[in-house]
């Protein structure tokens, strides 16, 4: 018997008006402003730019404020928002090698020309809470030494010269949008590269860290990580030209990793590549690392079996939206469904029952 | 009749992409005090709307899509009918007001004022606010010195 049933609507709103009440926090205590937000939590803020997709630090900060801080729930806000938008157009590639750096560091080239540049880096802190910021928040101005003007040059500019590094051929090719077109398999690297970058940055760094401890393993150096702005150029139709439509900061990781040469590909150094939104390094390198795992066909190396060579299982769920979608819809109401397997469990109850009574009954 | 000057497509890139780029605050404030107040009439107005930006496999490779960013543009025309495009980062209409009519009157014999007054205020404001990163990054570069050791001696 089916029986349909309505009614919540109470219940929701009164859920929602104690929501905005558990939001708010103690009266007592000022508000957050969107402001606050954006300045003093900017590498949440980052975050849920990158995996929202959508490069707008201001709408962020009010998804995060709305969201009670759960980065989640501000990346479907986000996303949610982002298809309301009017498509103006695609950009020119943004030219990584003009970025304007506030780290740049290599791994494997000390001396690499423009330097060992750290940054705002919480690298060599010792991780020590630091109660003088439950006190207050003053701080010193950081020392300033003689500004770099001109670009810092990708390292692996240097090692081209010698063929020992496989080379990036610049194409015009128009890739693949997850955003207009359901993603299908095979794949190919530009759309595994978009669903990684605003892959949920927990899943891509446990997929990155199987491949250093063994499955698929590829062995990799950060070439480069560097974390600055660039500038976003498009062709305005109106105009006939292109113009910067503004400037965004983002975070580069190329690992060089060694190769032995396969069937198709002399020995030599092979790369993977991370592009995130913001200052995101632990999922840059990590996007890097599973990129280069995935690349295991183009290269000729074997399949391994391991979870992050299979783009399948990699960008079906790296997606946090997504996973969370089907996740959580388990906790709403499902009530004929259950119905119907309490009735088919109480019925082969029944039926295991009389077939073991009259057993039983004859012994 | 139009009363427009020459000026080549590189400057007038430099200077859209000026205003695109400039902190929405700085550029309000800057026009504010420029009191200019050019009657104008819409042809587009202001719109909120999102680009996909693309970078390149390995920097230099295949292009692939990023992710998108919000973008505000408008089109508007002078008494004398010139045409001005505004392009801002983020969701500012007024922004991208202010940046149609400073494009328009660039084209214009009022150029040289509205140059002085708003676009090289902005320059020089962000040439600072860059260069002061810079500075602040030069500081953190590593120096790196070798040990010698007593057997070299």
């Amino acid at each position: 018997m089916y029986v349909a049933v309505k009614g919540g609507e109470k219940a929701i709103e009164n859920a929602h008006a104690w929501l905005a009440e558990e939001r708010r926090g103690s009266p007592d205590v000022a508000e957050l402003s969107i402001a606050q937000i954006r300045e003093q939590l900017s590498l949440a803020v980052n975050r849920v730019m990158a995996e929202g997709s959508l490069f707008d630090p201001d709408l962020a900060a009010l998804a995060i404020k709305q969201a009670r801080g759960d980065l989640i729930e501000a990346i479907f806000l986000i996303r949610a928002y982002r298809t309301t938008l009017p498509r103006f157009g695609y950009t020119n590639p943004v030219e990584t090698a003009e970025m304007a750096c506030d780290r740049r560091i290599s791994a494997t080239f000390k001396d690499a020309p423009g330097g060992q540049v750290l940054g705002p880096t919480f690298d060599y802190t010792h991780r020590l809470l630091d109660f003088k910021l439950a006190a207050d928040g003053e701080v010193p101005a950081a020392p300033e030494g003689a500004a770099r003007r001109e670009p810092t040059p990708h390292i692996t500019e240097f090692l081209k010269g010698e063929d020992i590094i496989q080379d990036e051929p610049a194409s015009e090719d128009t890739p693949g949008d997850l955003t207009r077109q359901p993603l299908e398999f095979p794949s190919s690297r530009p759309l595994r590269l978009q669903s990684l970058t605003r892959g949920d940055e927990g899943f891509v760094l446990g997929m990155a860290y199987s491949t250093q401890r063994g499955y698929a393993r590829n062995h990799a150096f950060v070439g480069e990580l560097r974390i600055g702005k660039v500038a976003v150029e498009m062709v305005i139709p109106e105009l006939g030209f292109a113009i910067d439509l503004g400037e965004i900061e983002l975070t580069e990781c190329e690992t060089v990793n060694q190769f032995q040469g396969s069937k198709t590909e002399p020995p030599q150094f092979t790369r993977g590549y991370g592009l995130v939104f913001g200052q995101s390094e632990r999922k840059a390198i990590s996007m890097a690392l599973v990129d280069r795992a995935l690349r295991w066909e183009e290269l000729g190396e074997d399949y391994l079996g391991a979870a992050a060579q299979d783009e399948e299982f990699v960008l079906s769920h790296a997606d946090n939206i997504q996973a969370t979608g089907f996740l959580e819809h388990i906790k709403l109401p499902h009530y004929v469904d259950f119905q119907s397997e309490l009735e088919l469990v109480r019925k082969l109850r029944r039926e295991a029952e009389e077939r073991i009574t009259p057993k039983e009954a004859a012994e | 009749m139009v009363e427009q000057t020459e000026f080549s497509t590189k400057a007038r890139r430099a200077w859209m992409g000026l205003l695109a780029r400039a902190p929405k605050e700085a550029l309000a404030d800057v026009w504010d005090k420029a009191g200019l107040a050019p009657a104008f009439d819409w042809v587009r107005a202001p719109e909120i709307g999102g680009v996909m930006v693309r970078g390149r496999a390995g920097g230099t490779g295949a292009p692939f899509n990023l992710g998108e960013m919000t973008v505000t543009r408008c089109t508007l025309a002078l008494q004398d009918g010139t045409i001005g495009h505004g392009y801002v980062q983020g969701r500012s209409k007024s922004g991208a007001e202010v940046a149609a009519l400073v494009d328009a009157l660039m084209q214009t014999s009022g150029a040289d004022h509205v140059r002085s007054q708003v676009i090289e205020p902005l320059e020089r404001l962000m040439k600072d606010a860059k260069l002061s990163r810079a500075a602040k990054a030069a500081a953190t570069k590593v120096e790196f010195f070798t040990m010698v050791r007593g057997e070299d001696k």
